[in-house]
């Protein structure tokens, strides 16, 4: 089926070995600056309509790729390919024009909406931004059928975000991101704020949403029962670099590298009989400062598995069957 | 004290705060008991009145809340005792540890000095073998190099570490109460496991009980023996660990349990449950989870259902007006 896909469509988007870094000062008086490589050679592809899950603890870089992606951070190396125009040395115009079709729900629900405006000029105001010639009538036809598309109603149209349940507010954000019609919505742990009830509700309406308007997905989660939830493919970052890119259910059934595996492993069932009797491959020590990443394989200081050649050469991204890449010297 | 006897014995709990809008009640009728080595586990969302009725405990209400009812420690009741009784407990015989651990340590001093106060206040140790105390208990949480880094500040810690600072401060007196609130929800969930596997440890060394209150069922199935579900800061469903997530008799739990999305089953669609979270200032004068229940019918909007227990031994309480068998025939369709 993949490789179907691959002949027939073309990705909406391609990463091909981006590099994020930020300069940091180093500890001490006359310190040289020192950098911290928050997104290190991340590749992947995105089809249309498809879900890719990034998943990684904090720190590992997947929020900077995201906005990287989106040019809201200036990647240091590597390329964006954009519906196959490449993004590299483009001007803010050009990404002006990307953004149109790529949109972004934040994390926290209120804090992403401004306090001072209202729900119809907030969900319309991507509209003014960038179709400055529609008629008000029309923006404000759009606004309200897209609140009723996102489980709000027009009665709801005049009020401000800190009269919304954070549930709700997170609706409004979807809207806003939706009203362009774009084709590609990066998500930022949409959920992780939110109550358990409540985030099944926003995960079924992306999902209706996605399915209803043709939308690929990007979902960053650190919770990784939900990111199973709605991706077709997952990929797992660990200080900066991925680890594992696989198809959802080899990731889940089969996680080949050890880092997904003890990620999966820890993630508690709410199941007491499971809950207590599953072995937990439980990571020792603490992650290491990205700053100071370890030589060869990020990973091998804590992985049960590192021998001699983690620690002298970096495991490249390799195919290790038709459905599953991992960057692992154990392949 | 007897063996069968009640570490905490609660009764009747309720929290109210006064506001602009009137008064709220935030926790209304919590009773439970607590034997020496048990884990309770706490359960519900945003504004169920949990972490409220905690804080009422500890004597740690902001200063418009007022508690009532009873909370008997040792026999000794909490909730009337003055101030300085209590400072003698809290801390000592009952810690806490709470959710967002940079807020809870103090940035301006060291983790010596934190651990040390402590130690000095309670137990009367001098400043040197209180540090030695204090050193060996952050071995014990398995902070490496604890001889050095205690002299370290709350910024100089990853956030897996400063919870675990957290727990060993909790547990320098060696309390025969911990209360946990959300201990793990601000970890990854690597960090989150090693966390878990340290209470555990730590119950089983030292006989501690916990109260742990949290959102996340998946860590409720790991460490509790005895659950109680909160909502609109009454219970709605009381009992074992093994009868909430294997036969919920309450329509509020059976929500809960097939809205989280699960590691190990496919399941196409979360079943979200419908509406918003309640209004505290605005409940229905029935039972508060009606508005959102899929079981509600006219009564339950306007009767409030009484706390009646249920099963063989009785050991299952619920507050519903819908018979067991429909919400366990519900539970046998949607439960995988």
């Amino acid at each position: 089926m993949s490789d179907e896909r691959e002949q027939v469509r073309e990705p909406l988007l391609s990463v091909r070995d981006l590099h994020v870094d930020f300069k940091v000062r180093g500890e001490g008086l006359l310190a040289h600056k020192r950098t911290l490589k928050a997104v290190n050679g991340v590749s992947f592809d995105l089809y249309p309509g498809e879900t890719l899950g990034i998943v990684g603890e904090s720190g590992c870089g997947k929020s900077t790729l995201a906005r990287a992606i989106l040019n809201l951070i200036p990647a240091t190396a590597g390329k964006v390919v954009w519906m196959g125009r490449d993004m590299s040395g483009a001007a803010p115009a050009d990404w002006q024009q990307v953004r149109r079709s790529v949109q972004m729900v934040f994390q926290d629900p209120l804090a992403s909406l401004n306090p001072r405006m209202n729900v119809a000029r907030i969900i319309g105001e991507p509209l003014r931004t960038h179709r400055p010639d529609m008629a008000q009538a029309e923006v404000l036809a759009r606004v309200k059928a897209m609140l009723v598309k996102v489980g709000l109603n027009e009665s709801q149209l005049y009020r401000y975000p800190h009269e919304f349940s954070g549930g709700q507010c997170q609706r409004i954000g979807i809207a806003r991101a939706l009203i362009l019609e774009p084709k590609l919505i990066v998500c930022d742990e949409p959920v992780s704020a939110l109550d358990v009830s409540i985030q099944a509700q926003i995960i079924n309406l992306l999902k209706d949403l996605q399915k209803e308007m043709q939308l690929a997905l990007v979902f960053i989660a650190h919770d990784l029962a939900v990111v199973k939830h709605v991706s077709q493919r997952i990929l797992v970052m660990y200080l900066g670099r991925t680890m594992e890119l696989a198809d959802k259910r080899n990731l889940y059934a089969d996680p080949k590298h050890p880092y997904t595996r003890a990620l999966l492993s820890a993630v508690p069932l709410a199941d007491p009989r499971l809950e207590r009797g599953k072995v937990i491959q439980m990571l020792s020590g603490d992650l290491p400062s990205p700053i100071d990443p370890p030589s060869g394989c990020v990973f091998r200081t804590r992985c049960p598995h590192a021998f001699d050649r983690c620690a002298a050469e970096v495991p490249p991204l390799k195919a290790i069957n038709e459905h599953t890449q991992a960057a692992c010297w154990l392949y | 004290m007897a063996a069968n006897e009640k570490l905490i014995e609660v009764d009747d709990l309720s929290v109210k705060f006064a506001t602009p809008d009137g008064e709220v009640t935030a926790v209304n009728g919590l009773s439970f008991g607590l034997e020496r080595g048990q884990t309770f586990g706490i359960v519900g969302e945003s504004g169920s009145g949990k972490s409220q009725s905690m804080l009422a405990l500890m004597g740690l209400l902001a200063i418009n809340g007022r508690a009532s009812g009873r909370a008997l420690f040792n026999g000794e009741d909490l909730l009337s005792m003055p101030a300085n009784l209590l400072n003698r407990i809290r801390g000592n015989r009952i810690a806490m540890i709470f959710q967002d651990p940079m807020t809870s340590l103090n940035p301006y001093l060291t983790v010596e000095r934190q651990m040390t106060e402590v130690l000095e206040l309670h137990k009367g140790l001098t400043r040197r073998s209180a540090l030695t105390l204090a050193i060996s208990t952050l071995e014990q949480v398995r902070i490496p190099d604890a001889a050095r880094r205690i002299r370290m500040y709350p910024h100089e810690f990853s956030g897996g570490m400063r919870q675990r600072i957290m727990i060993a401060m909790a547990l320098l007196c060696q309390p025969d109460l911990l209360i946990a609130d959300e201990p793990t929800t601000a970890l990854d969930v690597t960090v989150q496991a090693q966390t878990m596997a340290l209470l555990r440890d730590l119950q089983r060394d030292f006989g501690t009980a916990i109260i742990l209150i949290t959102h996340d069922l998946g860590v409720v199935a790991g460490l509790c023996d005895q659950v109680m579900v909160l909502y609109g800061g009454r219970i709605m469903e009381q009992g074992s660990a093994e009868s909430i997530f294997y036969r919920p008799t309450h329509p509020y739990t059976l929500g809960l349990l097939g809205a989280v999305p699960k590691l190990d089953h496919e399941g196409e669609r979360l079943l979200a449950i419908p509406g918003v979270p309640p209004n505290m200032a605005h409940l229905p004068a029935g039972c508060p989870f009606s508005e959102r229940c899929t079981f509600a019918t006219e009564r339950c909007a306007t009767e409030r259902p009484a706390l009646t227990p249920f099963g063989p031994q009785g050991d299952v309480l619920r507050a519903c007006h819908r018979e067991v068998i429909e919400i366990a025939r519900e539970a046998e369709r949607v439960l995988p």
